[in-house]
């Protein structure tokens, strides 16, 4: 076999991470967007500075801050610890709650750039065809907005795989749990089994190369739409 | 813009005059024995002018980035393995290799209460996390395998493990209080030769194999008075002293 059985299992563990990330993210991410890009309101700024600030954070920051709210004296351990849940750091949830942080910016930022493109007067004609809000919402912008989304979901997917730093800090490497692709070759690296970090360091090129790819393919056809 | 050039002038000076005094040295140190060595440096700078720029990490990345062009002149590693294969491989210098320290593992808490003095809280369901260092990489995560697998606990608290990168990071678990339980190094808990706080079961050497850490001279130190200097401080009276007041055997 071309990788090993643990191999496989932190790639199965990285995908569905991913999956159940930007699963979250559409959900979460879309109000975001859309209040940002339709809001007149004064906080539009800091709440937009927000959103961007795991793209400038270094991922020790973020994981430093998760590690000890999350912990047993942390508000937020406290809370879950309150809520039956137990302790999120060393769980695969710990790591979906750090990574909707993480890769919230990827998918905020292209769906308000789609809600934004799409300006107001296709929600006005709708408002005086007597559609409401919420109609309009559903039928309208999502729809002309879905380039937008696509483009979102693809790279909170890309980036929540390529994450490394935060998972590291919180997840305690367990198999299957934790242990994520990008911790398995760290691993491999360290313990010197360069020859497996080679293998599943490819796998992971060519993988985020396909995934950009299909993006850049893809985009092209965006400008007809 | 005259005055410029001279004070450029005096500055090179005087930048080049300190260096033919005192030299740096690029350490890599073993995460474990951090801080011992910030107070080694600092004795080591006030006794020589030599100022130790020192990296911590794990071991096994140390090695990886030496075979790789790092500019380390110096490796103190947590095990005595890694330095003699870097010597087998022209990586370090032969004969330069000694041990330095000899670590001590210990079961602990930040809970005060938790940790007993023969680790029988292992045994029990009192903890929720046990933290180890990877025990593929750090000698201290392999010695705590040996000590739970002569207790026979092995597989009963293997479910329990979370792993840290580096010994540094496993403590960092448990200090948080995220996993109840670690094993870290004496080091890492001592102050002014005390145990700072929590509960601790201090291993009893005999339980693992004794973890000696070797230091070696890298290629890109060979020949360097300031590198010979450190290692020979190394071995003298001053850093052993602080070395044992960490926890360490020396």
């Amino acid at each position: 076999m071309f990788l090993s059985e643990t191999d496989l299992q932190s790639i199965w563990l990285t995908l569905r991470l991913a999956g159940v990330v930007t699963l979250i993210l559409f959900v979460v991410g879309t109000p975001i967007g859309w209040w940002l890009a339709r809001t007149r309101s004064r906080w539009k700024g800091p709440i937009g500075a927000v959103v961007a600030l795991p793209l400038v954070l270094p991922p020790s920051v973020l994981g430093f801050y998760l590690l000890v709210t999350m912990g047993p004296n942390g508000p937020l351990g406290q809370l879950t610890q309150a809520l039956g849940l137990g302790l999120l750091p060393f769980t695969f949830w710990g790591l979906v709650v750090a990574s909707v942080f993480y890769s919230l910016p990827f998918m905020v930022q292209p769906v308000q750039n789609a809600f934004e493109a799409i300006g107001d007067r296709p929600l006005e004609v709708a408002a005086t065809l007597r559609a409401s809000p919420l109609d309009t919402f559903f039928t309208v912008a999502l729809p002309l907005a879905a380039p937008g989304f696509i483009t979102a979901g693809i790279l909170t997917f890309a980036h929540t795989v390529g994450e490394f730093g935060v998972v590291l800090m919180i997840g305690g490497n367990i198999p299957g749990e934790t242990r994520v692709a990008s911790v398995q070759i760290y691993d491999h690296v360290e313990a010197m089994e360069y020859g497996d970090a080679h293998r599943l360091a490819a796998v992971m090129l060519i993988f985020s190369f396909l995934v950009l790819l299909a993006l850049y393919l893809w985009r092209p056809s965006q400008k007809n739409t | 813009m005259n005055t410029f050039k001279p004070t450029v002038l005096a500055l090179t000076l005087l930048a080049a005059n300190a260096a033919v005094r005192a030299d740096d040295v690029q350490v890599a140190v073993a995460a474990n024995f951090t801080a011992p060595m910030k107070e080694i440096a600092a004795a080591f700078k006030k006794e020589t002018g030599h100022v130790v720029k020192a990296a911590y990490g794990a071991t096994g990345k140390f090695y990886a980035q030496i075979n790789n062009g790092a500019p380390f002149e110096v490796l103190l590693s947590a095990d005595e393995s890694t330095p003699t294969k870097l010597i087998d491989e022209g990586a370090a210098v032969a004969g330069t290799n000694f041990t330095y320290a000899l670590g001590t593992l210990v079961l602990w808490s930040s809970k005060p209460d938790l940790v007993d003095d023969a680790g029988k809280v292992l045994a029990s369901d009192a903890f929720n996390k046990v933290a180890i260092a990877n025990p593929k990489t750090a000698p201290y995560g392999a010695a705590a395998i040996e000590v739970l697998t002569g207790l026979g606990l092995l597989e009963q608290v293997r479910p329990k493990f979370v792993t840290g990168e580096n010994i540094a990071q496993t403590f960092q678990f448990v200090g948080t209080g995220n996993a109840d339980l670690g094993f870290v190094a004496l080091s890492q808990i001592m102050a002014n030769g005390k145990i700072r706080g929590g509960s601790a079961w201090i291993v009893p050497g005999e339980r693992h194999q004794p973890i000696r850490q070797d230091a070696v001279v890298l290629e890109k130190g060979k020949d360097k008075p300031a590198v010979a200097a450190l290692m020979e401080y190394l071995k003298g009276d001053t850093a052993q002293a602080v070395i044992q007041s960490f926890g360490y055997e020396i």
